[in-house]
């Protein structure tokens, strides 16, 4: 079946939804094995929220599929197209919201979005300056353009990053720990962003996270890395009392000053 | 065996760099804007310390050869000596030398940062090779602004040369006779042979900044040791590169 074909509220331009496929991925840094034979496929146009305890290579998995980083075994495929190849970049736009923001710090806010579009040509100043404002307001930022990423709390930089990405056109969008170091109020904020961020812009949408309200809340499916290896992969729903002891602990950990968690960590 | 090791990795990723900008040259025309900017960082901004050092250096090549070449009464060749020692050697090595320390640190230290705070890795991501606006830009400005660091530099070392010449009492020679001293001995080849060098060790200085500034892993800490590592590096190429240029010239 061919993917949907859905318009950019931006551009208006025709983008189709992206699948990913991640087939026997291995990653390892000298001895130490950061992902196992790790499978599993995105559909065109879900949201697949991948959790996991920090170090379990979450993060790692996403620069793969970016093409940041070059699989030990196994690959992973975008429409069916070797994502560490040049021309998938060029192919398909990928938009990565890094965990920090990766905000360009000596460009302006307006500037960090116009970038993309200026080196890739994508119209005149004025072209670019419509389309780089329209993605400022979805993010309620169309104040914030004249100033620079250094001047922004942290809740900003990343609905700037989100914006950034945005400008793109993407068809497959990657989220990096999107809600880390942010309060209860801005985490749901930026959660309910990528959630109407797919429903408007129909892509396909990877999100990196520890945030449980944030998985149960926008994932159309769940996934869940522990020492590298994928231990869950199903609906959100199925999260919520979990048969397995080891997701059941990850996914709603109680507080307990005698617990062995921290007995293990002592040892 | 692991510093050889790190040297030929170091060597390989600069080649490749170099590589990769060079597929990048005919964008330069849509990169005015950062041309300009890299031209006024390489050459505006370092051209008072060059001013301040040939001077001096000028100087005291005049003071020192005055000092020994009254022994045997060869005085009236100081202007050729000044002269020909700045075209030569003196003006392109401490231009070369002065760019690495402000204007190499200050490219390592950038692109070590970008790297470090993953500014480099979102360019990857948004399909803008680095090496097309992070290091094209600077190869073709130092390209541009070395000779013309590297001319003043020589005028200024002659013009600080003459001046210790027709004040200084042991010396007392006249601007007039210094300055026809260093043009009947010195031929326009030896300034030619001089702006090469300028230019090559300053392509060799950017490059090295910039494939050391990309190549940063780590953290806060590791931009330092980046910016030590490139400064050390472009001085030690420098010298290095001067004896075999110079004999590839002559």
């Amino acid at each position: 079946m061919n993917p949907p074909i859905h318009r950019n509220p931006i551009t208006a331009v025709e983008s189709p939804a992206v699948g990913v496929t991640i087939d026997g991925l291995t990653k390892n840094f000298g001895t130490f094995q950061a992902l196992k034979n790790v499978s599993f496929t995105v559909e065109p146009g879900e949201i697949f929220v991948l959790m996991g305890p920090s170090g379990s290579g979450k993060s790692v998995l996403l620069k793969h599929i970016v093409g940041l980083e070059a699989a030990t075994a196994g690959r992973v495929l975008i429409n069916g197209q070797d994502a560490t190849a040049e021309h998938t970049l060029e192919r398909i736009r990928i938009a990565l919201v890094f965990q920090a923001g990766a905000l360009f710090n000596s460009l302006s806010v307006y500037d960090n979005l116009a970038l993309y579009p200026r080196e890739h040509r994508f119209g005149d100043e004025a072209t670019i300056r419509d389309k780089v404002m329209r993605a400022l307001q979805i993010l309620s930022l169309e104040n914030s353009a004249r100033k620079f990423p250094s001047e922004l709390s942290g809740g900003m930089r990343k609905r700037v990053a989100i914006a950034r990405a945005l400008v793109m056109e993407p068809q497959l969008m990657l989220y990096d720990e999107p809600t880390s170091e942010l309060d209860p109020v801005m985490s749901a904020t930026i959660s309910e962003i990528i959630a109407t961020l797919k429903d408007e812009y129909h892509v396909t949408t990877i999100v990196v996270s520890h945030d449980r309200e944030l998985a149960l809340g926008i994932a159309d499916r769940v996934g869940i890395l522990m020492g590298g290896e994928l231990v869950f992969l199903g609906p959100p729903a199925s999260l919520r009392q979990p048969a397995d002891p080891l997701i059941a602990d990850f996914f709603h950990p109680r507080i307990d000053l005698k617990n062995p968690r921290f007995k293990t960590l002592e040892t | 065996m692991k510093q050889l090791t790190h040297f030929l990795e170091g060597f390989g990723s600069a080649v490749q760099l170099l590589f990769q900008s060079a597929r990048f040259v005919g964008t330069l025309p849509r990169q005015r804007a950062r041309f300009i900017d890299q031209c006024y960082l390489i050459g505006y901004t370092t051209l008072p310390i060059v001013a301040i050092l040939c001077f001096f250096m000028g100087s005291v090549l005049a003071l020192q050869s005055g000092y020994s070449m009254e022994n045997f009464g060869a005085k009236q060749f100081i202007g050729s000596l000044v002269g020909l020692s700045f075209a030569r050697e003196l003006g392109p090595v401490i231009v070369a030398i002065l760019v690495a320390g402000r204007v190499g640190s200050a490219i390592t230290a950038e692109l070590a940062s970008m790297k470090v705070y993953q500014e480099v890795d979102a360019l990857v991501t948004m399909n803008i090779p680095p090496a097309r606006i992070l290091v094209l830009p600077r190869l073709a400005a130092v390209l541009v602004m070395m000779p013309v660091l590297a001319i003043i530099g020589n005028l200024i070392g002659w013009f600080g040369g003459a001046v210790v010449c027709k004040y200084v009492e042991s010396i007392a020679i006249e601007p007039e006779a210094y300055f026809s001293a260093l043009r009947r001995y010195m031929k326009f080849k030896d300034v030619g042979t001089g702006l090469m060098k300028a230019e090559i060790f300053g392509f060799v200085v950017v490059l090295i900044c910039c494939s050391i500034g990309l190549n940063t892993r780590g953290g806060p800490r590791e931009i330092g040791a980046s910016v030590t590592k490139a400064v050390v590096v472009s001085l030690i190429s420098i010298l290095v590169l001067d004896y075999f240029v110079t004999k590839a010239l002559m």
